[in-house]
């Protein structure tokens, strides 16, 4: 049995370069994980060795470069297909990221699922990158965008999204865990309930696996995607796992070389999957950065790492409970290591620009989640997220931050 | 307390972030622009008087930061009874001071409190929250 007090974040911590710095003279307490991870030192020498020593293009090469290039990115998608569970490599497409990921099955979904009248399901904590895609799909093809609603904890009303579920549905998309936050939705639930009536579900790990293990098997899920720069990647480097059947039944997403097998001016035959997604030239050193991530997480204890995130939440969650004024939004029973909160005539970016000062980096603003913060009545909140290099010094940091700046202002 | 952030919320701004001068809409205005920053969702609509012009009267709400807020109270204070041409340099001064290239030395007998806003400057990612009153103010006038 894994416990906060078996992970030596101690150890951990020292693999960040990065949180051994100083900014504005203070050293850097990084509470801002939620929008991207930091990088241990293996992944910047992993991308480092890249260009300096094997840079080459793939899949095209004969020469001894392209080759060794070839492998490592073909070795990382069976390396991605394990972490996240997946039988089939060929069913895990690299792309830009979340945002992409989703992009390319909404463009699927618009060419060739999506008929007027259908409908697409997603729910109210939705980031803008599970909402304005499905706009669009929506615009294109006359198909109807329902959203299930959460109560004022930030949990999703099952019961209303069961009875939003109809023969119309085409397609469910719902996050994993919240970015703004932090409520760890009931996917398996959600998943099992919409194969109940021969629904497909889009999962949006993004915020998920950065804090938990995720299998895809287990969860039965259609379709998951998630951003490599929250894992300890590099940026610009994601993933987009779907099943095979629904991979093949997908139009491209985007055309060009290395997606092909025969081009002629009278017709072009596409790869089989995955190349069908991947047209041009990927981002290589991405995915060799992407695979150095992966071995390293694989490399701490996970559970124990999770359980240690808890730990921090639990305490960040009292102490700041603890102080006048201050409002956490989202207190769903079920939780990542993520706190937006508010206090009384303090603007979250002045919370933001105050706690930067003392070399405390959160994030200010509305989170990329506009429709759920209008449904809380806030224009914006501050959030810290927690990750599993951070400690109770960090807590400790934050606490002590928002204690001065409350006399300050008020 | 660092002094930079000290020298962000001086006194001034802190004073009217408390007590913004001219809070609250103008149901007579001739001319009104609401401004948003949909970086942070800052959020500020300016209202107007003007007679030959003349600002008579300018007013503003807000659901924003303590640097857009005092920034707009501030801006209240020096347009009102301002013509549209002073009222424009005025416009042309803050965004001189809030100019990182131009790195001005704010000065309080000249500038006034607007002066205090300088002190933004040294954090970029606000100086947008300054600005906005003065260009929710632009965008009114030109309507």
């Amino acid at each position: 049995m894994s416990d906060s007090s078996t992970f030596d974040y101690r150890r951990v911590r020292a693999d960040f370069p990065i949180l051994a710095t100083e900014v504005r003279g203070k050293p850097l307490t990084y509470l801002d994980s939620a929008a991207t991870s930091q990088k241990p030192q293996a992944v910047i020498d992993a991308v480092q060795r890249y260009y300096q020593f094997e840079n080459s293009n793939i899949h095209r090469g004969v020469h001894y470069l392209s080759e060794q290039a070839t492998d490592a990115y073909e070795a990382t998608r069976a390396k991605a297909a394990e972490f996240i569970g997946a039988a089939d490599q060929d069913e895990v497409i690299f792309t830009r990221g979340t945002t992409e990921g989703i992009n390319l099955i909404a463009h699927g979904f618009t060419e060739s699922v999506l008929q007027a009248g259908d409908e697409i399901l997603i729910t109210h904590m939705e980031h803008h990158a599970n909402i304005v895609p499905w706009q669009i799909a929506a615009q294109q093809t006359g198909a109807i965008l329902k959203v299930a609603p959460v109560d004022d904890r930030g949990v999703l009303d099952m019961e209303a999204f069961e009875a939003l579920l109809s023969e119309k549905t085409k397609l469910v998309s719902v996050v994993h865990v919240s970015n703004a936050l932090g409520t760890i939705n009931p996917v398996k639930n959600i998943i099992a309930m919409s194969h109940a009536r021969g629904v497909p579900v889009l999962v949006d790990g993004a915020q998920s696996i950065p804090h938990m293990p995720v299998s895809v098997a287990e969860l039965d899920c259609d379709f998951f995607v998630l951003s490599g720069h929250k894992i300890c990647g590099p940026t610009g480097i994601g993933l987009l796992w779907g099943k095979r059947e629904w991979l093949e039944k997908l139009p491209p997403y985007q055309s060009g070389g290395d997606m092909i097998e025969k081009v002629d001016f009278e017709g072009t035959i596409y790869k089989g999957i995955p190349g069908k997604f991947e047209a041009g030239t990927p981002h290589i050193s991405g995915v060799i950065g992407l695979s150095a991530a992966i071995d390293y997480l694989n490399g701490i204890d996970r559970a124990a790492a999770l359980q240690h995130e808890l730990a921090l939440l639990a305490s960040a969650t009292e102490q700041l409970s603890a102080i006048d004024g201050l409002r956490i939004i989202g207190t769903a029973p079920e939780k990542a290591s993520v706190i937006s909160f508010l206090i009384d005539e303090i603007h979250p970016h002045d919370i933001g620009t105050f706690l930067d000062a003392g070399g405390v980096a959160i994030r200010a603003g509305h989170h990329c989640t506009q429709p759920l913060l209008k449904r809380f009545g806030v224009p914006a909140t501050a959030r810290a997220s927690f990750a599993f290099y951070n400690d109770f010094d960090d807590v400790e940091r934050l606490v002590s931050a928002l204690t001065k700046m409350k006399q300050f202002f008020c | 307390m660092s002094e930079d952030l000290h020298n962000l919320y001086q006194d001034i701004i802190l004073d009217h972030n408390k007590r913004p001068r001219h809070y609250g809409a103008l149901t007579d205005f001739t001319h009104t622009a609401e401004g948003y920053n949909p970086l942070c969702g800052d959020k500020i609509t300016v209202f107007l008087i003007v007679e030959d012009a003349l600002i008579e009267a300018v007013q503003f709400e807000a659901a924003c930061c303590a640097i857009c807020k005092s920034s707009a109270s501030m801006m209240t204070e020096v347009l009102a009874g301002k013509t549209l041409d002073e009222a424009e340099s005025a416009c042309q001064r803050v965004a001189e001071l809030l100019s990182m290239d131009m790195d001005l030395t704010a000065d309080l007998s000249k500038d006034g409190e607007i002066a205090a806003l300088a002190g933004v400057r040294k954090f970029a990612a606000r100086i947008k929250c300054a600005t906005l009153p003065w260009h929710t103010y632009r965008s009114a006038i030109d309507g």
